[in-house]
């Protein structure tokens, strides 16, 4: 799960972690008195919206003066901001972070991952900051600095430490910059993250260490035990066919293509869309239906996938295991007669029962093209979308 | 021979009372030697309670102690999953297959550190689990597609794998033993583990590995393979149209920071000498056609 970077700080601040001053806002009038109270002569308006690169989008803007913080706000919110993680769709912005303006002096980089070889969670760090680190990764990789984290000690304060000095922190502040990073990892830890990225972390003219930006992003699987994590989601933000789907148990995500695939198990539906590329067409989604395939939740995969205009066929691609083909054959008829089918139907059915599945498709009147191979089922469906 | 299990393991089945561990203890004592291979059950505070014949305690020591079990199968519900590992690696069990989905990454990185030092091995979380055919069947797979013989199979997914072992099936090519390593990010056997095990099964004569996006384990195994393989490898990744960024249903299966593509990892196994298919229908005819080389 993914929040905005003004809730992101406010986690930060909880912990102790040093952040701007600023305040939410949903408004032009908010922003302004947002500006008004938090005072001085110098304020950054944010977008706040979860795909990141928003500075070279045009969503981060310098204001002097609380007319430039109005007329900044007015600009910002309610625009369709386009960045490289947005898609060129872009994002409408809804919510604006106003913060007091920052002297920096030097940008920094720090990072936190849960790193599969050594199963820890990893911290990163860099003296490159306010870059893409990706770019910093490839081109200069001396340039970032990790420590593997003991989960029974947590990041000690000498890990910190020297990690602060690595990244060029100057010697008198490397104690407070190390306090951070402990900070930080314990906010990780705490709240059952799976990503926590400062970029930049700042030194400022006046000697401190200050998170500019926060990108935290949370373990799904640990939700259940975060009530107050919860709160924070913003529906806005998703793929309104995602949740849709997400609260009959399917697992869609929408794609460019024009091939709707539904399919049992994660790698099988990867594969599956693998293989309609290799026969000329593209997917239009990701669905994987898990081990049940309900005729509820197939009716709703269906649903979701018709809502797509671009759809000009379906690839059903399920290998039955405990769940027998042929009652999966009874959902899908029910389901296509439910949603009166507007795009070709090819159905790939294998595993326990496979020839009473089969049958019940046949015998049920529906159009359905029958499929045997994962490559038949591919080579059909991408004729049958040619021909549409 | 085989890998990890046999007709002679003795499995406990943590969890068995909950409908999931009971409804797959029912089909796995009907497979082969089940009946002889699941020896107990564990769910605390159950114990002295029989389910499909199997006698269930509270603990895995105890379980230990009455019926001298030494592989655990694991349906325990995510927010006691870890604990259950935990538990089993304490019982001492040479085997733990954890098949429960959507443990908590933090849950899976304590219970993995606290094995460090330990000679229990881990196959999961989230995984189908673990098959020897005609002998024994750990897990949720459907046990009439698999047919005993001489290729190993290891793969992070589960569909795909019974997709790979139909083909094979079909091919009349028979399975030394199908290992379902999982798709979460912080888990048990990776794939290099388990080459290694089918490298020295004097049982198996080639394995198939279905990857997938997400990591660097398929890069890691491919290196391995390159200096060390003696039998032939046939390999799929999946997610070669996967974008970068969207979670592919496992936990494991993104694109991160450019790292994990299908693309690099094809590329890394073809270098290791691994006959990599892009079509995911063909991985048992490249199996065979391997075998003839």
């Amino acid at each position: 799960m993914k929040i905005h970077e003004y809730q992101g700080k406010e986690i930060l601040r909880e912990y102790g972690v040093a952040v701007p001053n600023g305040k939410a806002c949903f408004s032009v009038d908010e922003a302004v008195a947002a500006a008004e109270s938090i005072g001085g002569s110098k304020w950054v308006v944010k977008a706040q919206i979860h795909a990141g690169g928003r500075g070279k989008g045009g969503g981060v803007k310098l204001a002097d003066s609380i007319d430039e913080v109005r007329s900044l706000a007015d600009e910002i919110l309610g625009m369709t901001l386009v960045t490289h993680q947005t898609g060129p769709e872009g994002k409408e912005v809804k919510r604006l972070l106003v913060e007091e303006g920052a002297p920096i002096k030097d940008e920094l980089y720090l990072g936190l991952v849960v790193d599969r070889a050594t199963q820890r969670v990893t911290l990163m760090a860099s003296s490159e900051g306010g870059t893409e680190i990706e770019t910093v990764a490839e081109e200069t990789p001396e340039l970032i600095h990790k420590v593997s984290v003991d989960p029974k000690t947590g990041l000690t304060d000498d890990e910190a430490r020297d990690l602060a000095i690595k990244i060029g922190i100057p010697q008198e502040l490397a104690a407070e910059a190390g306090k951070l990073m402990q900070a930080l990892y314990q906010a990780f830890w705490d709240k059952d993250c799976s990503l926590a990225e400062i970029n930049p972390l700042i030194v400022t003219d006046d000697g401190r260490v200050v998170a500019l930006d926060a990108k935290i992003n949370f373990d799904e699987s640990a939700m259940y035990r975060h009530p107050e994590l919860q709160e924070l989601r913003d529906l806005d933000e998703e793929d309104p066919d995602e949740i849709a789907a997400s609260e009959f148990g399917l697992n869609y995500i929408s794609l460019d293509g024009t091939i709707g695939c539904l399919v049992n198990g994660a790698g099988l539906a990867m594969a599956t869309m693998d293989i309609i590329k290799l026969y000329g067409a593209s997917p239009a989604n990701f669905l994987d239906v898990g081990g049940g395939a309900t005729t509820e939740q197939v009716t709703e995969a269906f649903k979701i996938m018709l809502k797509n205009s671009n759809l000009k066929a379906i690839l059903v691609n399920i290998f039955g295991g405990i769940m027998r083909c042929d009652v999966i054959a009874e959902g899908l008829v029910n389901a296509a007669r439910e949603v009166d089918l507007s795009v070709p139907l090819v159905v790939r059915l294998e595993g326990t029962n496979v020839e009473q599945g089969r049958q019940i498709l046949a015998d049920s009147g529906i159009a359905v093209i029958s499929a045997t191979t994962m490559a038949d089922a591919a080579e059909k469906v991408a004729a049958a979308a040619a021909g549409a | 021979m085989s890998i990890l299990i046999n007709k002679d393991s003795r499995v406990v089945t943590q969890g068995i009372t909950g409908k999931t561990g009971m409804f797959h203890t029912h089909h796995s004592i009907a497979y082969a030697n089940g009946k002889n291979c699941y020896v107990a059950g564990v769910t605390p505070k159950k114990g002295g309670q029989e389910v499909e014949g199997v006698p269930v305690f509270d603990s895995v020591a105890e379980a230990k102690a009455a019926t001298n079990c030494n592989v655990s199968v694991i349906y325990v519900p995510p927010p006691f999953a870890a604990a259950a590992i935990d538990e089993a690696v304490d019982a001492e069990m040479e085997v733990v297959i954890c098949i429960t989905e959507g443990i908590p990454v933090k849950d899976m990185i304590r219970t993995r550190d606290r094995m460090k030092g330990s000679s229990t091995i881990l196959v999961g979380p989230n995984c189908p689990g673990v098959i020897t055919p005609e002998e024994i069947k750990i897990g949720i797979m459907p046990g009439y597609i698999h047919m005993k013989g001489r290729i190993g199979v290891v793969s992070r997914s589960g569909t795909l794998t019974y997709e790979v072992v139909d083909q094979l099936s079909k091919l009349g090519l028979g399975q030394s033993t199908c290992v379902g390593i999982g798709g979460d990010p912080v888990n048990g056997l990776k794939h290099l583990d388990v080459m290694k095990m089918f490298n020295d099964d004097p049982d198996t004569d080639g394995v198939v590995m279905c990857g997938e996006i997400g990591g660097t384990d398929e890069e890691e195994c491919a290196a391995w393979i390159a200096d060390n393989m003696t039998k032939p490898v046939v390999g799929f990744i999946a997610g070669v149209t996967a974008p970068p960024g969207k979670r592919m249903g496992h936990a494991g299966a993104i694109i991160s920071g450019g790292k994990g593509t299908a693309d690099e990892k094809i590329a890394a196994l073809e270098a290791a000498g691994v006959s990599v298919t892009r079509n995911p229908s063909d991985m048992g005819k490249l199996m065979a056609e391997a075998l003839q080389r």
